[in-house]
Order: C-alpha cells, then structure tokens, then sequence
C-alpha cells in the first residue's frame, strides 16, 4: 500500500521522527553544544516536520475527495491477539505503530508543525540569556514529537502515546524553572490532574475494544455499523463520556481546568506551544477523532456542549479580574477551548477545528506578544505595573492588537468567522446554548481590550528601574510575531462563510472525516438558518463585541477610578471571582487534602501494622526463637558437654593430688615403690624358701 | 685383702646417702651431687663384683657409666642455668609447674 503512496504521503511516519532525533542529541549531548548549534538543529528540524507536513497535506489536496487517506504502518506494535468482545463475537486485537493522515491530521499537523516552528524561533530569541538552554529546547523537540504520534496515530493505542508524552513534556516544561517552588508544584498539578482524565481515557479504550472489537480509527465506522448500535446506546455513551473525560484534563475543561492557569509558570514559549496553540487542543482533535461514536450518543453531546460552553463563560468570568497578563490569557484559552467542545458539541465538528486553527494562531501569538511584553519589562507579568507601553514596543503592540482582535471576533479576522460558525450552529441546536456563548463573546471582548488597554495605554505603572530597559525585542522575536499576525488576519479566510461569498473550503475539506451518519443526516439539514437570521446573528455578535471593547475602553482609560468602585460594590461576589470562585481551595479540601489524609492513613498504616506487626514482629518472632534456641544450646548442649568434663575434673581428683610437678615427690614414690617392690620380692622368696 | 661384703656396705651407705640427698635437699644442684653419689655406690657394686667373679665386664661397664655421668651433669647443669635465667631460682620445691 505505502509504494502506491505519492512520496511524501508515503514518509508520513517520518513527520515526527526528525524532531525527536533531535530530541535524543539534546537530552544526550546538548550541554556542550554551542547555542548556534541547537538553534540549527532543533529549530531545523522542526522546519523539516513542516515541510513534510506541507508536502504531505498538498499530495493529500491532490487525491480525490472521498479518499482522501495515507496509512503507514511501521511495524506491528502488538501481534494480533484474539479475544471475545463483551457480546461474545471474536475480534483481533491489532495496534500497530501506524500513521495516519487524513484531512483532519493534515489540518493537525501543518498547525503543529507551523504553529510550532514560529514558536521555535521565536524562543531562540526569549530563552537566549537563560540556562539550561539545551534542556528546554530538548524538551520542546520532545513534545514535538509526541504531538505529532497524537494526530498521527492510526489507533487509540498509539494516540495514548503522544497523548502521555505531551502530558510528560508538559510536566517538563512547565517545571522547567525547577528551583522555584511554585514551577515544580504546578508542574506536579498539571501531571497529575491530566493523570485523572487519562485514567477515564484508557477505561474508555478498553470499553472500545470490547464492544465495538477495534481501536483503529478507521474500523470505528464500520465496527459501529456492523454492531448495528442504536442511536444513544448505553454502551456508546459510556464510551463518548469517558472520553470526553480524558479531553477535560487534557484541554482544561470543567472540572478538570484548574492546572492550566497554573502551567503559566513555564517559560511564556511553552505557554504558547503547549498551553495555547496544541497540546491543549488535544481534547477537541480526539473528540472529533471519535465524531462517529459521539453522534451515536445524543446523551454525550449534550454533555460535552454543555460543559463547553458553561467552561467557556465560567472561565472568562474568571479573566475578567486577573492582573497577571499570562493568567489573563490561560483562563482566555480555557474559555476558548469551551468554545471548541461547544462546537463539537452542537455536532460541528468542523467549525471546532476550524476555532482551533484560528485560536492557535492569534492565542498563540497573544503569548507570544506577552512574552515580549514580559521581556521588555524584565520579566514584569503585573499589567498593574504596565501601561502606556504602545509607543515603546510598537511591533508588539501592533501585533498584540491585531490578535486581540482576532480573539474578540472582529469582522474579518480570524477568530470572527469560527467564532460566529460555532455560535450559528449552537444557536440551531440549542438558543441557551448559544445565549451563554454569545454572552461570552462580549467577555472575551472586554477582558481582552482590558488587558491592551491596561498594559499599552493609559498612564504609565512602569517602575522606574524598569522603565529605563524597556527595549523592542530582537528580530527572531518579532519575526513569528508578524507571520502569526498575518495568520491571524488571514487564516480564517480559508473557511469564507458560503453567506458572504465564500465556499466554506475548510470545511468542505474536513467533512468527510466526520461524515453524519445516514439516519442523522435529515435532522442535521433541516435546521439551517435563514440567509437573513445568519446575517442577524453576525450583526448582533459584532455589536456585543464592540459594546464590550467600549466598556473596556471606558472603565480602563475613560474613568480608571470606576473598576475599584464596581468591585467594592460587588463586594463579596467580586472576590468569590477574584479568588477563582475558590476552585483551588475547594478541590484542596475535597480531593487534594483528603488524598494526603489517605496517605498518612495508610502511613500510619504501615507504621502500626506492616511495620510494627509485620517486620518488627518476625524480627522479635526470630530474636525470641534464637533466645529459645541460645538457651536450650548453653544449657542442654554445652550443659551436658560440661557436665560431663566436671565429672570427669571430680572423678580425676585424687588421681590429680599425685601429680604435684615436684620432681622430689615422684622420687620418693618411686623409692617407696621400689622398696615396696623389694618388700614384696624378698617375701615371696622367703616363701619359697621354705 | 678386704672382703667383697665391705665394698658391698660402702656402696649402700653411699646409695642411701644419695637417695637421701635427692629426697631432702632444695637446691638442685646438690639434688644433681647425690644423684652422681648414687651412680658411684652403682659403679662401687660393679667393680667389687668384677673382682669377685674375676671378669672385667663390670669395670668396663663402671667406666661408661663414669662417661654417661659426665654428660648428665653437663645436660643437667645447662637445664639449671637455663631454668635460672627464666625463674631466678634453682630450688626444686619452687619447681611445680609441669603439672595438672
């Protein structure tokens, strides 16, 4: 199959090998490399990743449309075991080190591998002054690589290998500063919250390959046909939701969000890789990847679009009071997420996508431009201590703009026509749905012209030691701020709604990965909207989202006395969400507090029973044997033995008088021996004598 | 010519004087006199018997034992100067240690 393959459709599974052999020789031997030489080498070949990638998706273009697939299987991971599915029928178990591309991996990988390589470049310049450079970018080619088996992966098996491996990196990066404290405590958070929706993830593997016999992608379809499940079958349900589990830890949704406000401790590189443009998006790649098992579980979509969207409120409510610039942008990338999973949700798999591209570009461009915000402020993340910074770092600014707004869904930046096509079809699915998303958009407006207008206008809150380095960054900074800023304007062009002219290319294109089943497709196309109520919509969203810049702009420049009287006003609802409505404290003193009671009991446990009973009990059982044992050896045995020699040492007594070393006493034995002898002699001759 | 009976009486005051030189006294050294006194009442007998019956063999015989009491009294005597370097005594009471 891979010789009929057009060349670089054929050498797929090289994509992500190039940045983990770089990977390997920095972890390896990348502290005595120069940092000229790990730029060429790990930005290198993060450019070759994407250059296979472009090549890959333009062979993908070129296939006709209803085939457009390349499988590579390396090698067989597993050979193929034969088991019994739950309902009794045989299956093989197949996983093989597989690779996939497909319309929806290709759009996965030219984000990852692009996205990726601004970001590389750009950290040449961010990380430059700092340690441990060889570590960092080791570890950013690692998760690269484990980024990249995600989307390319052929099965659930393998997929769960890049899926631990970006948790690990990101465990990595986010402790990169690993000497302060507060970077290795998130860290630890960040692993071990993912730990809880991988869990629900494998459970949800394993409840795939025993009810529907497969856990290649491509057999999923058929495998759901064959079983003929019906629509909202307990079993796909329970499949979907554990799913969707795993995408909450993985992509910081309700309940499981907490750690990636957090993971900003990492390197600001890092939080625009890993914690904006793609690891975080991982949840919505896998629930789209899963799209034919979720539109067969009603019960789970509801689920997903309903925790999509209260994330997507609840987490912007959140933005709206931090002072932190990065905080500010992790709780946006929370609350954008939520938009994604409300896409996939309201069943448009594709406009979730198509919200992840676009956020990638102007989230990962809004990190990026905070970083150098950051670095021109010598490391200053307290927009309280910002302001008025405009005219001094005018690239960044202006690039910060345009992402801001691109984010806020002006018309005709990027964020505008995903935003829109997902709260267009959450408003066909569900007008609550849509209310809260709607909703959310003024938010997001508002905190984010907050923060412009917090850190670039105003009055200056600079320090004055500060003030006097605040410097533009250097140019390999700046560069991938400008090629995102074009992406952000542009990128979403691709997916020109059909209402203005368009021909949804983008969407178009991704379809047929998530092909609605047959009996599902009637009710899917009788709710379009109307040429008029699309355009209302777009109309009203612009005006929501210009209502909340003005607010911004109003209490932020306008009257900057205003916000501290609104928040004493709101009193204790202001510091309910000041304080994250207290989630962290909350989760300390239902899970984390009451995890760390377990293990002291189970301490004490093994303090008290396997230690006190168990170890200390053999060893005094033994020292209580051995006493047994020493006495019965000292006075049986040895008693015995010595008993007998004190008889003997009795019996020898007088027989021990005689010999007294006294030369004179044996001699005068002798002589009385001798004459005793003489006596006796001269007697028994006398006898005879007679 | 003196009887053979005479020499007989002379060897057995000298035996027994011997005898109760090597029982009595404390000095070894005069323990190893009375042990020379008990070889000549010996040789006294061998060569009072010689006579008698007219044969040489006991004063040949008197002879060697004259030599082998040479050498005794030097094995003895080194025995008494070794001990006394060690013990700085030569008294036979104080001698005990060859014992149980």
């Amino acid at each position: 199959m891979t010789s009929q393959l057009p060349f670089f459709l054929a050498h797929i599974w090289l994509i992500p090998m190039f940045p983990l052999i770089t990977a390997a020789a920095m972890l390896f031997f990348g502290r005595k490399l120069k940092n000229d030489v790990i730029n060429a080498l790990c930005v290198g070949s993060v450019f070759i990743s994407f250059f296979f990638s472009a090549g890959s998706f333009l062979q993908l273009l070129s296939l006709p449309q209803d085939n457009r697939i390349a499988i590579n299987v390396l090698f067989e991971w597993f050979p193929a075991v034969p088991y019994h599915m739950l309902d009794g029928r045989i299956a093989n178990f197949v996983a093989d080190w597989g690779f996939q591309l497909d319309p929806l991996s290709a759009v996965m990988i030219l984000i990852v591998t692009g996205v990726g390589f601004l970001i590389h470049v750009y950290a040449t310049g961010y990380m430059a002054h700092e340690g441990g450079y060889y570590r960092f970018f080791g570890y950013l080619n690692l998760f690269m690589f484990a980024m990249l088996m995600l989307v390319l992966a052929n099965n659930f098996l393998l997929l769960f290998v890049g899926w631990e491996g970006v948790g690990t990196c990101s465990y990595l990066l986010i402790g990169f500063y690993f000497h302060k404290k507060s970077a290795s405590d998130a860290g630890k958070k960040a692993f071990i919250v993912n730990r809880i929706g991988d869990a629900a993830f494998l459970l949800g593997i394993f409840m795939t390959s025993a009810f529907l016999g497969t856990i290649r992608f491509a057999d999923i379809g058929p495998a759901l046909a064959k079983g003929n499940f019906a629509v909202g079958d307990p079993r796909i349900v329970a499949i979907a939701l554990l799913f969707f589990v795993g995408a909450t830890g993985k992509s910081a949704q309700i309940p499981l969000y907490v750690w990636l406000p957090d993971a900003m401790e990492g390197p600001t590189p890092v939080s625009a890789l890993i914690h904006a443009a793609t690891m975080v998006t991982a949840g919505v790649y896998m629930v789209t990847r899963t799209s034919a098992i979720y539109q067969l579980a009603p019960a789970a979509m509801a689920v997903v679009a309903t925790i999509g969207a209260v994330t997507a409120l609840f987490a912007a409510s959140m933005g709206v009071v931090q002072t932190d610039i990065k905080k500010v942008l992790a709780y946006s990338t929370v609350s954008q997420l939520g938009y994604m999973f409300l896409a996939c949700g309201v069943g448009a798999f594709t406009a979730g996508i198509f919200h992840l591209m676009t956020h990638a570009f102007f989230k990962g461009l809004l990190f990026l431009a905070a970083g150098s915000v950051i670095h021109a402020l010598s490391g200053e993340q307290d927009m309280r201590k910002m302001g008025a910074l405009a005219k001094k770092i005018p690239i960044t600014y202006w690039t910060m703009l345009i992402a801001t707004l691109a984010i806020a869904g002006i018309f005709p930046f990027a964020g505008f026509l995903s935003k829109d096509l997902i709260l267009g079809k959450a408003y066909e699915k569900d007008a609550l749905l849509w209310a809260i998303g709607y909703f959310t958009a003024g938010m997001t407006a508002f905190y984010m012209f907050r923060l412009i207008f917090m850190t670039f206008h105003g009055q200056s809150h600079v320090d004055h030691e500060v003030e006097h380095h605040i410097h533009e960054s250097p140019r390999s900074m700046l560069v991938p701020l400008v090629v995102l800023a074009g992406l952000s304007i542009a990128g979403g062009w691709v997916a020109w709604p059909e209402i203005l002219g368009g021909n949804s290319a983008f969407i178009r294109f991704l379809e047929p990965v998530v092909a609605v089943p047959h009996e599902l497709r009637a009710e899917a196309a009788k709710g379009v909207n109307s040429r008029l109520g699309e355009i209302g919509l777009m109309l009203l969203s612009e005006g929501l989202v210009v209502c909340g810049i003005l607010a911004a702009w109003y209490l932020y420049i306008k009257r900057t006395d205003l916000p501290q009287q609104i928040a004493n006003r709101l009193g204790w609802f202001y510091r309910l969400v000041y304080h994250k409505y207290y989630m962290d404290e909350i989760y300390d003193s239902l899970f984390v507090n009451r995890a760390k009671d377990l293990g002291l009991a189970l301490g004490a446990f093994d303090r008290t029973v396997i230690d006190g009973a168990g170890v200390n009990g053999a060893g005094w059982l033994t020292r209580f044997i051995s006493k047994v044992s020493m006495w019965w050896d000292t006075w049986i045995v040895d008693g015995s033995v010595r008993l007998g020699a004190r008889l003997i040492w009795l019996l020898s007594y007088p027989v021990r008088m005689v010999q007294d070393g006294l030369v004179q006493s044996y001699m005068l034995l002798i002589v009385i021996g001798l004459i005793g002898f003489l006596a006796y002699y001269f007697h028994i001759a006398h006898h005879a004598m007679h | 010519m003196i009887p053979t009976e005479a020499y007989l009486l002379l060897s057995l005051a000298l035996f027994t004087i011997g005898v109760v030189g090597v029982l009595t006294r404390r000095n070894v050294i005069i323990v190893l006199m009375s042990i020379e006194l008990i070889l000549n009442a010996v040789n006294i007998n061998l060569v009072a018997f010689s006579r008698y019956f007219g044969s040489v063999d006991g004063q040949v015989f008197a002879i060697f034992i004259i030599t082998d009491a040479a050498a005794e009294a030097a094995v003895g005597l080194g025995i008494i100067l070794a001990f006394f370097r060690n013990r700085e005594t030569v008294l036979a009471d104080e001698m005990d240690m060859l014992k149980w």
